[in-house]
């Protein structure tokens, strides 16, 4: 297996890369490779040309600016997961970072690479729909935001243009009383999730202010639990309020594959959301 | 065909390759794993699924190990790329490589070079594992062999004497 032929650019400025995919048929952008280059190992895509990113510092970057921590799309992986920035203001982040390939995978992965390649069962898209993550991306032309929320048009579908490059990620820092947890079930440690489910809350005098429960793995494209979230906020985590959120998580889409049928999947989302939620709200409680 | 090109199917590439400056003119579709096998003949790299999930090709890039079939050579061009070939001076074999022989680490030996590799990576960041975070360590590196259990063995082991040889090199007993 060898990939095919294509034509190779790699610029070192980004104004470079958007003059190359505004100028350019059939170009496809190469970010840490880790998707692309098996898609085209096994010749699933032959491009007429491939853009490659990794030679663009201004794409890998980590920092904080007032109440968001904004991410280069071209960050590695594994720098993020070493970030004691990101430990502090975004330790959800780092923990799905644990689950997301290997060691080896994550030396090349890059954060923007993953939300773009947009692979259903993969851990940072879930994790930048729970923190309600903001991509920004630009053309030779213009800017743009997009909540990630609305980036996911379809199974593996996100909303950029072929002249378009992801920039930068924004997440907003975490506030006093906020819990995190990130849970997987997969086969294998490192391989995509069955399900994973990406919780935040925010608890203030008892109650939960805020919550996001996001689930990857289940359906076509990373999903919110909107139902759970709605239950969840305005009251006291206990017990009962938990129980019956998780009832309402019957509404996410569910499929079924080679690694599971639809009913056993439904099953861990229920097991997984659960387990997500109580940790979470323990979290921010001692947060609080 | 614009007047470049040539330079955008094939390119001239600077590595330092096992402490060897390398200069070579390659096709941009080439992997680095297919590189070292095939243009410098450094054939102890191994190809096992080619899709980036055995971890058979992994190599060091700059320190860290990668996928040697999800990289293209032309993206090493300024880097120093280690492979298995480096790790024993002259008759000595490195540590790890001592261990997994005594430990009966291997048993075909397709998967060891990347196991290896690894291990040099993540015992620098962490020289005093876990059994448990050795394990994570490995797991993107498939055999069919062993069960593992002796893997991890020579893995524990290989990390014990690394630390050994640490101590000495700095002249203090610990």
């Amino acid at each position: 297996m060898k990939p095919p032929p294509f034509d190779y650019y790699d610029p070192s400025s980004l104004e470079e890369g958007l003059a190359l995919m505004s100028a350019l048929d059939d170009a496809k952008l190469l970010a840490g490779g880790q998707s692309l280059m098996p898609m085209l190992n096994m010749r699933y895509v032959a491009p007429r040309s491939i853009v490659d990113l990794n030679r663009i510092q201004e794409l890998q970057f980590c920092r904080r600016e007032r109440d968001i921590v904004v991410i280069g799309a071209m960050t590695r992986q594994r720098d993020l997961e070493a970030s004691n920035l990101l430990r502090e203001e975004l330790p959800l982040v780092v923990d799905a970072l644990t689950h997301v390939g290997h060691l080896q995978t994550r030396t090349r992965g890059t954060l923007g690479g993953s939300l773009c390649h947009l692979d259903p069962a993969a851990e940072l898209p879930v994790v930048a729909l729970a923190l309600d993550a903001k991509l920004h991306v630009q053309s030779s032309q213009e800017k743009r935001e997009i909540a990630m929320r609305d980036f996911a048009t379809f199974y593996m579908t996100p909303d950029i243009a072929p002249s378009e490059i992801l920039t930068e990620i924004t997440f907003p820092v975490r506030v006093a009383g906020t819990g995190y947890a990130f849970e997987e079930f997969a086969r294998r440690h490192g391989d995509f999730a069955v399900v994973n489910v990406a919780v935040s809350l925010v608890i203030e005098a008892d109650r939960i202010v805020h919550a996001r429960v996001a689930v990857g793995g289940a359906g076509s494209v990373a999903q919110r639990a909107e139902r759970v979230e709605s239950a969840l906020t305005g009251e006291r985590p206990d017990e009962a309020v938990l129980d019956e959120a998780v009832r309402l998580s019957d509404d996410v889409e569910c499929i079924a594959d080679i690694h599971a049928t639809v009913e056993y999947r439904r099953h861990l989302l229920t097991v997984l959301t659960r387990r997500a939620i109580t940790r979470a709200a323990e979290q921010a409680v001692s947060e609080s | 065909m614009s007047p470049d090109a040539g330079t955008r199917r094939r390119r001239e590439i600077q590595v330092t390759v096992n402490g060897r400056s390398v200069d070579r003119e390659v096709d941009v579709r080439l992997t680095v794993a297919d590189f070292v096998r095939n243009e410098l003949g450094l054939t102890g790299t191994h190809l096992g699924c080619e899709h980036g999930v055995c971890g058979a090709c992994t190599v060091l890039v700059d320190g860290r190990a990668v996928r040697g079939c999800l990289t293209l050579a032309v993206q090493t061009d300024g880097t120093e790329i280690r492979t298995v070939e480096s790790l024993a001076e002259g008759g000595t074999m490195h540590p790890l490589q001592a261990a997994f022989r005594d430990q009966h680490g291997l048993q075909c030996g397709y998967c060891t070079p990347g196991i290896l590799m690894t291990l040099v990576d993540f015992l620098k960041h962490n020289p005093v594992p876990e059994e448990s975070e050795l394990k994570t360590a490995l797991s993107g590196n498939l055999c069919r062999c062993t069960g593992y259990q002796n893997i991890i063995a020579a893995a524990m082991d290989g990390a014990a004497r690394l630390r050994l040889q640490e101590d000495s090199d700095d002249g203090v007993r610990r």
